[in-house]
């Protein structure tokens, strides 16, 4: 153990520059913000994530965020399990009937304000998933989304840029 | 009729270019054969519906047959009535495909949870009943606390004692076999590469196995290399990934760290040499579809001698923890008896002593020509499963650096001469185990019926006896060891 902590300071901080915020995705929530309610939230923000159909290639990126490259702790982003505590739902996959319902039960159990983040393709238009018949459509059709953050699956670093670009605006 | 076994029902017969002999059969043969199974003569490797047929594959010692039956207006004879790992396929089958197994002894929907639109039900679900004094039920998801995949357990447990564990799945249900229905060749490669976004190279050489199959489709040598090499360094980022994890639920965070780290760098290495973190899309039919530069050729060299260095380092640390070992050591035992009534593939198999792997049961190259071993451990706990996934590590890297040494300059894509009806099938090592996948196409070059079969179809079911007496807070544990599919399942 004691070898992981020489290597740690032997090898220097592992953790990225932090990148600006995304302008299109600064662009969007200029948009949606504007007529929600704004509260200060102390520059940080409680993420319930949800995986409403996914393939799991959004989580195992989601999941990176957490790795010490990404750390997004340190901008004051949380992973958070109950939505009870969640400022912002970060939503994957193209919505299927079968997880609908969770997905409004946890949306519904959060306390305002929150945010709906879609993440990856299939949040955004059911990426290859489009026209299924166990697919209930984009997650606009089911809850409000405030920001998509697009790819397939998008890179930790566009995700960090969109979360950052929420940060600032919602703060 | 009685057990019968594969290789008297095949012996004479020619297999297909893809390695599975075909046949029709009566529905005696049928049962015989799915008795056969529950003897241990051959194993059950998929199970599906097809147009007024139901089919069933199977893994001899060194040979695979599909068989075929005509079903009578959709009825046919259950196989999990005799043969038990079979019991969620024909559950789904009914759910997706309407066909009746005769004698199934369990009459849930599986995949349909009454949501589905023009067949909704407001029929409860019933969790199989579990009588006895003092016990209490815990209901888990299918949100969970942590990142990851949606599916539902129903626990029963005495005090901090897990008396029974009941799956649920079917949330990630996707409608992906009719999606890929009518869907070109291009497309169905895209679609099934989204399977199980975790397994995307796996599962896209497997259809492309399948497709060049169907089509007599040859694949440039080059490209048969770098298959190899996206398949390992997935199946390497998953593995240090899962052993972090396993560490991480027992709250040892510093292995984590580095484990996740060094997941990182594999995944930073894949996006800097093919294009896609996840090595999504790279795999396509007739080849792939990003060539490997000499750079990247040393940036994975590098990158293989980091995982070393990682992988020493975080053993000798495992070693080293007897509080770590105390959590993984004795947990969440799968019974090797059970690991082959059910032909569990992948570390959950290899950790319990079955040394089955795709790679060389039913070889397909490059790994024919390839200098390795399919390492097993004996324990079949959770200690093992994390050991196994080590071991492979150490053969993975010397995989890459056999099909590194063996790269000649070359195509890396072919065409197909022309489209033409046909079927084709292919068994490929995934990083969680052998994944399945028949494919039918049409002279236009569309798909008919696919049919994909993820390792964790013969994985779950384990893990619900795993955890039997086992307390509940060592049920993350358990279930990281596993690291089954949801959505490759749920499809």
């Amino acid at each position: 153990m004691r070898s992981f902590l020489l290597d740690a300071l032997r090898r220097g901080p592992a953790t990225v520059r932090p990148p600006a915020p995304g302008p299109a995705a600064l662009e969007e929530l200029a948009k949606a913000l504007a007529e929600r309610a704004r509260q200060r939230l102390g520059r940080s923000l409680a993420i319930r994530e949800v995986d409403a159909g996914s393939c799991n290639g959004c989580e195992l990126e989601i999941n990176a965020l957490n790795n010490p490259v990404y750390d997004v702790e340190r901008f004051g982003l949380k992973f958070v399990a109950s939505p009870r505590h969640a400022d912002v739902f970060l939503v994957t996959g193209p919505v299927t009937w079968n997880m609908r319902e969770a997905l409004l039960r946890a949306y519904n159990a959060a306390p305002e304000p929150k945010w709906v983040v879609g993440v990856g393709d299939c949040a955004a238009n059911c990426g290859v998933f489009a026209g299924s018949d166990a697919v209930v459509g984009p997650l606009a059709s089911v809850l409000p989304v405030d920001l998509h953050i697009g790819g397939c699956p998008p890179a930790p670093m566009e995700i960090v840029k969109g979360l950052l670009a929420l940060m600032e605006k919602a703060g | 009729m009685t057990a019968t076994a594969l290789a008297d029902l095949v012996a004479g017969r020619d297999a297909g270019p893809d390695g599975y002999v075909r046949l029709d059969v009566t529905s005696d043969l049928w049962t015989a054969m799915a008795e056969g199974c529950a003897a241990g003569r051959h194993d059950l490797s998929a199970l599906w519906a097809d147009e007024g047929r139901v089919r069933m594959a199977l893994n001899g010692e060194d040979r695979r047959a599909i068989l075929s039956l005509k079903t009578e207006s959709g009825a046919y004879p259950s196989v999990s009535a005799h043969h038990a790992p079979a019991l969620r396929l024909e559950r789904a089958m009914r759910d997706l495909h309407g066909v009746q197994p005769v004698g199934l002894i369990d009459v849930r929907p599986w995949l349909d949870h009454g949501r589905w639109p023009g067949r909704e039900s407001t029929a409860r679900y019933d969790f199989l009943r579990v009588e006895g004094d003092d016990l209490h039920q815990i209901a888990v998801g299918p949100i969970h606390a942590s990142i990851i995949e949606p599916g539902h357990f129903r626990f029963t447990c005495s005090g901090e004692t897990v008396v029974r564990l009941e799956q649920r799945f079917g949330y990630a249900h996707k409608g992906v076999e009719r999606l890929l229905k009518g869907a070109d060749v291009a497309q169905g490669a895209r679609i099934v590469g989204r399977i199980s976004g975790d397994s995307t190279v796996a599962y896209a050489w497997a259809f492309a196995r399948a497709v060049e199959a169907a089509l007599g489709w040859s694949v440039p040598p080059r490209a048969v290399l770098l298959r190899g090499i996206l398949a390992e360094l997935e199946r390497l980022s998953h593995h240090i990934n899962d052993v972090g994890g396993i560490c991480n639920d027992a709250s040892v965070l510093t292995i984590n760290a580095r484990c996740t780290l060094q997941r990182e760098d594999v995944l930073m290495v894949a996006a800097a040499c093919f294009g896609h973190r996840l090595l999504m899309d790279c795999v396509v039919p007739g080849g792939v579809a990003t060539d490997l530069s000499q750079d990247g050729v040393g940036q994975i060299r590098d990158l293989l001698a980091r995982l070393e260095e990682t992988r020493a380092e975080i053993l000798r640390v495992y070693d080293a923890l007897p509080s770590l070992q105390d959590r993984t050591v004795t947990t969440g035992v799968a019974r090797p008896e059970l690991v082959r009534q059910y032909a569990a593939g992948g570390f959950v198999g290899r950790a319990s002593g079955r040394a089955f792997d795709a790679r060389k049961a039913f070889p397909y190259a490059p790994y024919d020509q390839l200098d390795f071993e399919v390492r097993t451990r004996v324990g079949g706990d959770v200690d093992a499963r994390l050991l196994v996934r080590m071991d492979e590590i150490v053969e993975s890297l010397g995989m890459v650096r056999q099909l590194l040494d063996r790269l000649e300059p070359g195509d890396i894509r072919s065409k197909p001469s022309a489209f033409v009806a046909g079927e084709g099938a292919a068994l490929v090592e995934a990083f969680r185990g052998d994944a399945f996948i028949s494919v039918t196409l049409d002279d236009a070059g569309r798909l008919g019926r696919v049919h994909v079969r993820d390792a964790s179809w013969f994985q779950w079911p384990i893990l619900e006896a795993a955890i039997e007496g086992n307390i509940i807070a060592d049920f993350p544990i358990c279930n990281k060891s596993f690291n089954c599919a949801y959505s490759g399942h749920d499809l």
